[in-house]
């Protein structure tokens, strides 16, 4: 049993890395097109985050690679019901996976802003499609004692779970923007600096709303747990700290906040994985849908050695690319 | 169509797809750190600038790759839920490892080696790109450790319905891993040294940058020529362990319906369609096939008939042949193309001894065509091996039309497919105009060095 626990803890702080750095990723390219106003400060934006992220979707990776090596049975379930959904999330990955690398490859401005463009909506739509699926997975989905799903693609998209995609992509808005203030200097820095603290009125309601949500969902009562309070809380302490130009510290609120409404979904689903509608009892669990204790055994070991290096090698090039960026810097040649 | 065809076929296509990159970032992350490694050295600002040169190359196509080995690692969940219910305990870990330890690091570097320079130390800069590589070299272990699995199931128990991981350390000595694990990053080798090798040639052909361009055609050939050597080696090798392990993969291989000793190999055949029993073989050489597959002069093949019948003792009624065709030509076009690669490469060392090169008008015609060859002789080695194993998905274990997800419709699988196909194409267009265009430019000039011969943060390689 607590080998079990330890990588349902481990799978969902995954997920919380993943938004967290991810999540400002997906910000930045959202509102490239409306920070940069013209294509040098749109390359500005975008070099922001360029030296990062890439390594920042591995979590998403590691994160999905972990269910499968964890809970076969919920990896298994959950990519299967979810088929139109997963597809969706792959196109837009690859279409913004690419982006980055191809956008810079032309001069034609056509070939730049159609890039910019396939950027900005998929990285819309990724964090809309991920916050669906972790709030399908609280909300609960036709499946039946075989724990196999059992309902159309239309049963992905209940109202509350399309309010969480609605709040992950809010929250990501205001990270992002958040980011790009804290890592850039001159017009574009103002932009992104106004763009974050409007963006904390949207992301403030959005995430209280979603807290009270939740908590109807699972039948808790009507007011918002602990941390969903806290993370509106930290919203808009962060808008008050972007008054004082204070970036660092409302950025790190902003990534709180992130990490507080992902573990939300993850601590009231707990002990299950994946709620079924059909009969509660068919639901999937941390016990029902776990691996063997002598494969968890093995993989809490490599998790031990490995993710360390990891954090200390992924804040290392943070550290590398501290310094602010403008539009002042020469364009390399090689483009 | 059902839905377990159009998986397959989704499953198949794309997985080709995905692997007609990674070799190419393994490969071309090795040269490239080896590139950088000479400017270090030997501080001669040509190697500078061919790193950089053929390290935009690199990352044009790390951006595909990435990005469709994306779908690979969510399809198994997607369409084949039944497989990933029954293996998870042990298919898992080698994925999930694969994440942590090498996808990780191979990202991270990669962001750091492209927006670092002038901001890095040299050496620290160095080290970045070595550790790209190394992720990129290190993800295919576990990748080749999981599929190996599924060729020779090692390290496990049948517990309630699904196997169990029992020895991490039988799934990652597993000798279909080792040896098969060894031919690919071989395989990676000749596939990134061909492209070098073809880029610098088209060069040297129109007199552009003379020097430089026939540095990395001799590196490249350097290269070459022992990768494609030890590849075959090495595959020979891998040939005969699955003898051992997956005897119909080898005995439809030959199209071998009955046991031989000693066993001749055909050069090719005529026939031999939907696994016709009597396909007339051209030009038998004696014992070729017992050398090849039990390394013996006198070794013994059993017949696919006879194998039929001993699994349908052991594992009930139905039929263990894979499609023989495509086993049989897989092997073929591999090994002929393996034999092609070794001549080429040996020509290119003989002009390079000869110090005619730069001024061989047929081979440097031929060497920028001669980059289709790799992708062919790797997509060939793939078939061979996934082909070879089916009908099961884990030999022995598994069958593969019991791996599909139940709850996906052909439908669905109708739309993916049709997706991937459409943005597939799209990505395959971009990324090879890109790589034409890109290979085709002019080096750029060397970013203007501090006094201490430092590279200013200028020479960042950002978006």
């Amino acid at each position: 049993m607590g080998l079990q626990i330890f990588w349902y803890i481990a799978v969902a702080l995954l997920w919380t890395g993943f938004f967290v750095l991810e999540g400002f990723d997906f910000g930045v390219g959202a509102l490239q097109r409306v920070i940069g106003k013209d294509d040098d400060e749109r390359r500005v934006v975008i070099n922001t985050i360029g030296p990062v992220w890439d390594g920042n979707e591995v979590w998403l990776i590691v994160a999905g690679a972990g269910i499968f090596a964890a809970f076969p049975p919920w990896y298994a379930t959950m990519f299967s019901a979810m088929y139109l959904a997963m597809l969706l999330l792959l196109v837009a990955l690859i279409l913004r996976g690419v982006a980055f690398e191809f956008r810079g490859k032309r001069q034609s401005l056509r070939w730049r802003n159609g890039w910019g463009l396939a950027q900005t909506l998929s990285s819309l739509a990724a964090p809309f499609l991920i916050g669906v699926a972790l709030a399908d997975l609280l909300h609960g989905l036709p499946i039946d004692a075989s724990q196999e799903f059992t309902g159309s693609f239309w049963d992905l998209l209940p109202p509350y779970a399309i309010f969480a995609g609605l709040t992950f992509v809010s929250l990501c808005l205001l990270h992002g923007a958040t980011f790009v203030s804290l890592k850039t200097t001159g017009d574009v820095h103002d932009r992104a600096h106004r763009i974050a603290r409007q963006q904390t009125i949207a992301a403030g309601v959005a995430v209280l709303v979603f807290g009270i949500w939740t908590q109807v969902t699972i039948r808790h009562g009507a007011f918002p747990d602990f941390l969903s309070t806290a993370a509106v809380l930290a919203i808009f302490a962060a808008g008050w700290l972007l008054g004082e130009r204070r970036e660092g510290w409302a950025f790190t609120l902003t990534a709180f906040a992130m990490a507080a409404t992902v573990l939300t979904i993850f601590i009231d689903l707990y002990p299950r994985v994946m709620v079924s509608t059909t009969d509660p009892s068919y639901s999937l669990t941390v016990t029902n849908a776990s691996s063997s204790p002598y494969a968890l055994k093995v993989m809490t070991v490599v998790a031990v050695i490995f993710l360390p290096i990891v954090l200390v090698y992924q804040a290392w090039s943070y550290h590398v690319f501290r310094k602010r960026i403008g539009t002042a810097e020469p364009e390399p040649a090689t483009h | 169509m059902t839905n377990l065809d159009l998986a397959r076929l989704q499953f198949a296509t794309t997985s080709i797809y995905h692997f007609l990159f990674v070799p190419v970032t393994i490969g071309l992350a090795f040269l490239v750190a080896l590139l950088e490694t000479t400017w270090h050295r030997r501080r001669d600002e040509d190697y500078l600038r061919l790193t950089r040169f053929f390290g935009t190359l690199l990352v044009i196509n790390i951006a595909v790759g990435v990005v469709t080995g994306l779908v690979q690692e969510f399809q198994f969940g997607m369409n084949w839920s039944t497989y990933s219910r029954f293996v998870g305990d042990v298919f898992g870990a080698p994925l999930a490892i694969e994440g942590l330890a090498a996808f990780f690091l191979e990202s991270t570097f990669l962001g750091l080696w492209l927006f670092g320079w002038g901001r890095l130390s040299d050496r620290m800069h160095l080290a970045t790109i070595w550790l790209v590589a190394a992720g990129a070299a290190l993800s295919a272990a576990f990748i080749m450790a999981a599929n190996s699995w599924m060729q020779h199931p090692v390290g496990y128990q049948l517990n309630g319905g699904r196997a169990e991981l029992t020895s991490i350390w039988a799934v990652l000595t597993n000798p279909v891993f080792i040896w098969g694990y060894l031919h690919v990053l071989l395989a990676s080798l000749v596939t990134g040294a061909v492209i070098m090798l073809a880029v610098s040639a088209w060069h040297l052909r129109r007199n552009s940058q003379v020097e430089a361009f026939h540095r990395t055609a001799v590196i490249s050939l350097i290269v070459l020529l022992p990768s494609i050597l030890f590849a075959m080696m090495v595959g020979s090798r891998l040939g005969v362990i699955e003898t051992t392990y997956q005897p119909m993969k080898v005995g439809a291989m030959e199209a071998q319906w009955d046991t031989c000793q000693p066993c001749s190999f055909s050069v090719f055949q005529i026939g031999g369609g939907k696994n016709d029993e009597t396909p007339t073989k051209i030009i038998a050489i004696p014992h070729l096939l017992s050398l090849l597959a039990d390394d013996s002069w006198d070794g013994k093949v059993v017949g696919m008939n006879e194998l039929n019948q001993q699994y349908q003792q052991r594992y009930g009624p139905g039929n263990y042949v894979p499609n023989v065709f495509v086993q049989y030509w897989s092997m073929r076009v591999m090994a002929y193309l393996a034999v092609f690669v070794f001549l080429f490469a040996a020509w290119g060392v003989w002009l390079v001894r000869r110090g005619t090169l730069a001024r061989s008008k047929w081979f440097l015609l031929v060497a920028p065509w001669f980059v289709i060859v790799p992708f062919l002789m790797n997509t060939a080695g793939w078939m061979l091996t996934e082909n070879g194993r089916q009908p099961w998905i884990v030999q022995g274990l598994q069958l593969t039309k019991d791996a599909v997800s139940p709850s996906v419709s052909v439908t669905m699988i109708a739309i993916s497919l049709s997706v991937f196909a459409v943005l597939y194409g799209a990505l395959a267009v971009l990324d090879w105009t890109l790589m034409i265009r890109y290979g085709r430019k002019q080096i750029d000039p060397v970013p203007e060095l501090d006094e201490e011969g430092g590279l200013s943060e200028a020479a960042a390689m950002t978006y």
